[in-house]
């Protein structure tokens, strides 16, 4: 298997393309910090936003078993999944025990991670996944690349190249209004068609036994309200104690995420309509083990906003998919080692450790601090990577001694003037597609005696 | 040992200390006039894509939507005072949601609307149908100009004791940025979303 320098490395032989995927992930957060600008207390409701997640945190298992208690009398089931495996058995029994054989899907992160269209697929039963971006790189056979933006990586050529093959549009077409209308066309007929949707869960209440659905799209709702069966999918994180703590997070979600004052469908489901049947499965997988280890048991709190990848200089240049796990960028680097760490050990080693994600974090995960923990507790346990592994410790012993420190300035000053090849060295992991900035003319130590 | 039980045993293990869970309730805005609150909501609400129309009374509407809806197009609304123009949607049976596939534009009354973020509150009950507002070609939703709130702390507290099988917040028609983050609105749900804002008298 391929690690994340080596795919990032595939991601950065078009460069246009990863110019492109830079600036415009960019520009997302910089639309992200004028929404966030216009709230005053913006820091005030971060804080109180991690403050009721510790609360969940801490009291988790009573709130699950209130949730549970609130939701059946509602009218709704409740399953509890331990792992993906059983997630994806109880969503086929639940289709068998219907008939069904197809179902339509709308956003849900929890089941990209449990793999749950491959495994219905092998038995028998099809999942059209409704979100544009989902739908075009299912048919692109192609996993998402970010939680909230799934086909940012991909170019309106390419997909008008898939409406034409899948959807049967004339060639040439790239037009973004021309392309969503054929997919509204298409997806309305597997909406009227589908007697199952399987939709995900933003944020389930304790209080009162809801959960809460935010679409932009409207998918999650065409889905729900037209299928006689509903199932929602949610991690035992997803808690929230009462309904007006929703206040908090819907104000924080959309702005974090796309700059919008809130997502256009915030919709709150109690209690199944007449005659429909509506599931909730509560999935583990891990989360209880995360909640185990202090050091990484914020990354719980995380709401899947996007934030800290648009925000993030090595996702943005790197590409979702060089993470190789359901959930990209610098959270999706916390959650996977918990899941396996010698399968993604690499991961927290794909930051610079620049922070950036954790000052757009809306509920305040120490993201970055995480991502350096793992390092320690990686290469402890006798999975880190050698070459990178060695050239962080150089750095960190010149970094502390300030006679060296100097010694290499100097050193590094000439060799990027005079032999840039030795700084581009594929041996150098650092410097891989990365344009080296001009050498200044005098250090900031000789500057500083020069001119105090 | 049951999954469930055996989830909440390593969750009851696992999980830190109680800390309790923080007030909120200074987050709230405080002190707007109704004319600036009215004013936020139009701003917000325009700038998301809804368009605003006030009217004075609820027999404004026939005429506004005569402009825009050319019959034999279906219009439908649960509103007793619309059954001049619009097929009364109250009837329609909830177990067959399908029927309500070739609807052109649905009129609903929303319960409040919200000044920083454009959004309007409905339940099930102004819905008559789940799927309504979501299936509809194009929606208009009526809120009187006096229930607009700051923000959503004051929305929640006005929901606070409210019960539904399903509610939802509106903010604007449905859109989405997908290809190539260019903003396209009509995704799945109403590709248009009029906001009829009905005075005070
Ligand atoms: S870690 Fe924070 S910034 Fe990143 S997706 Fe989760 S909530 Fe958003």
């Amino acid at each position: 298997m391929k690690n994340h320098a080596e795919l990032a490395a595939d991601f950065n032989k078009d460069e246009d393309r990863v110019n492109w995927h830079d600036e415009t992930l960019w520009w997302v957060r910089q639309k992200r910090d004028k929404a966030a600008h216009q709230i005053d207390n913006w820091e005030l409701l971060r804080e109180t936003a991690s403050q009721i997640k510790n609360n969940v945190l801490s009291d988790l298992s009573n709130y699950l078993q209130q949730f549970e208690a609130n939701a059946i009398k509602n009218g709704i089931t409740v399953h509890w999944a331990k792992d993906a495996a059983e997630h994806n058995q109880i969503v086929k029994e639940i289709l068998n025990r219907n008939g069904i054989k197809r179902m339509v899907k709308s956003k849900s992160m929890l089941t990209e991670e449990c793999h749950l269209n491959p495994y219905l697929e092998q038995n028998g039963i099809e999942v059209i996944d409704s979100d544009l971006g989902e739908r075009i790189v299912q048919l692109a056979e192609e996993p998402p690349s970010h939680i909230v933006l799934p086909c940012i990586h991909k170019k309106k050529e390419e997909i008008g190249e898939l409406f034409h093959q899948h959807l049967g549009i004339e060639a040439g077409i790239s037009d973004p209004q021309i392309l969503t209308e054929t997919a509204r066309l298409h997806l309305r007929e597997i909406f009227i068609t589908r007697k199952a949707a399987l939709t995900g869960v933003n944020f389930a209440i304790a209080e009162t036994g809801e959960f809460v659905v935010c679409t932009n799209e409207g998918n999650a709702d065409m889905g729900a309200h037209l299928a006689d069966v509903h199932i929602a999918s949610m991690g035992i994180e997803k808690l929230v104690p009462q309904r007006k703590h929703l206040s908090v997070f819907l104000r924080l979600l959309a702005r974090s995420a796309t700059g919008q004052p809130i997502t256009t469908y915030s919709s709150h489901f109690k209690k199944p309509r007449p005659g429909q049947e509506m599931h909730i499965i509560l999935v583990d997988n891990g989360r209880s083990t995360q909640l185990g280890r202090p050091d990484f048991r914020n990354s719980l709190k995380c709401i899947r906003c996007g934030a800290c990848m648009n925000t993030c200089p090595v996702y943005r240049r790197s590409g979702g998919h060089s993470y190789h796990t359901a959930i990209a960028g610098p959270i999706g680097s916390i959650l996977a080692p918990n899941l396996d760490m010698k399968d993604y050990a690499d991961l927290p080693f794909a930051s610079t450790l620049c922070g950036s994600c954790t000052n757009v974090c809306p509920v305040k995960i120490d993201i970055h601090d995480q991502l350096y923990k793992w390092r320690q507790v990686i290469v402890k346990e006798g999975y880190g990577d050698h070459k990178k592994g060695i050239g962080m410790q150089v750095m960190g012993w010149t970094l502390s001694s300030p006679n060296l420190f100097n010694t290499a300035g100097k050193a590094g000053r000439w060799v990027i003037k005079h032999a840039p090849f030795a700084v581009n060295n594929p041996l150098n992991p650092w410097y891989k597609q990365r344009d080296m900035p001009n050498p200044p003319k005098e250090s900031f130590g000789s500057w500083y005696k020069n001119n105090r | 040992m049951s999954s469930r039980a055996e989830i909440l045993a390593l969750v009851d293990k696992n999980q830190p200390s109680h800390v309790d869970a923080p007030i909120i309730d200074m987050l709230a805005t405080v002190n707007q006039s109704p004319e600036i609150i009215l004013n936020t909501f139009c701003t917000s609400a325009t700038n998301i894509g809804s368009q605003i129309i006030f009217i004075d009374s609820l027999d404004d509407i026939e005429g506004h939507v005569q402009q825009r809806i050319i019959s034999p197009l279906r219009v439908v609304s649960p509103i007793p005072e619309l059954k001049t123009f619009a097929e009364d949607s109250s009837v329609l049976n909830e177990a067959n949601p399908h029927s309500l596939e070739n609807v052109e534009l649905a009129i609903l009354k929303a319960e409040f609307g919200v000044a920083e973020n454009g959004a309007l509150w409905l339940t099930e009950q102004q819905m008559g149908n789940r799927v309504l507002p979501f299936i509809t070609q194009h929606l208009a939703l009526i809120v009187d100009a006096t229930a607009i709130v700051a923000d959503m702390h004051a929305a929640y507290k006005r929901t606070e004791n409210a019960d539904y099988g399903f509610a939802t917040f509106i903010s604007g028609p449905s859109k989405t940025a997908d290809i190539e983050q260019s903003l396209v609105l009509g995704a799945h749900g109403s590709r248009s979303l009029i906001i009829f804002i009905l005075k005070q008298v």
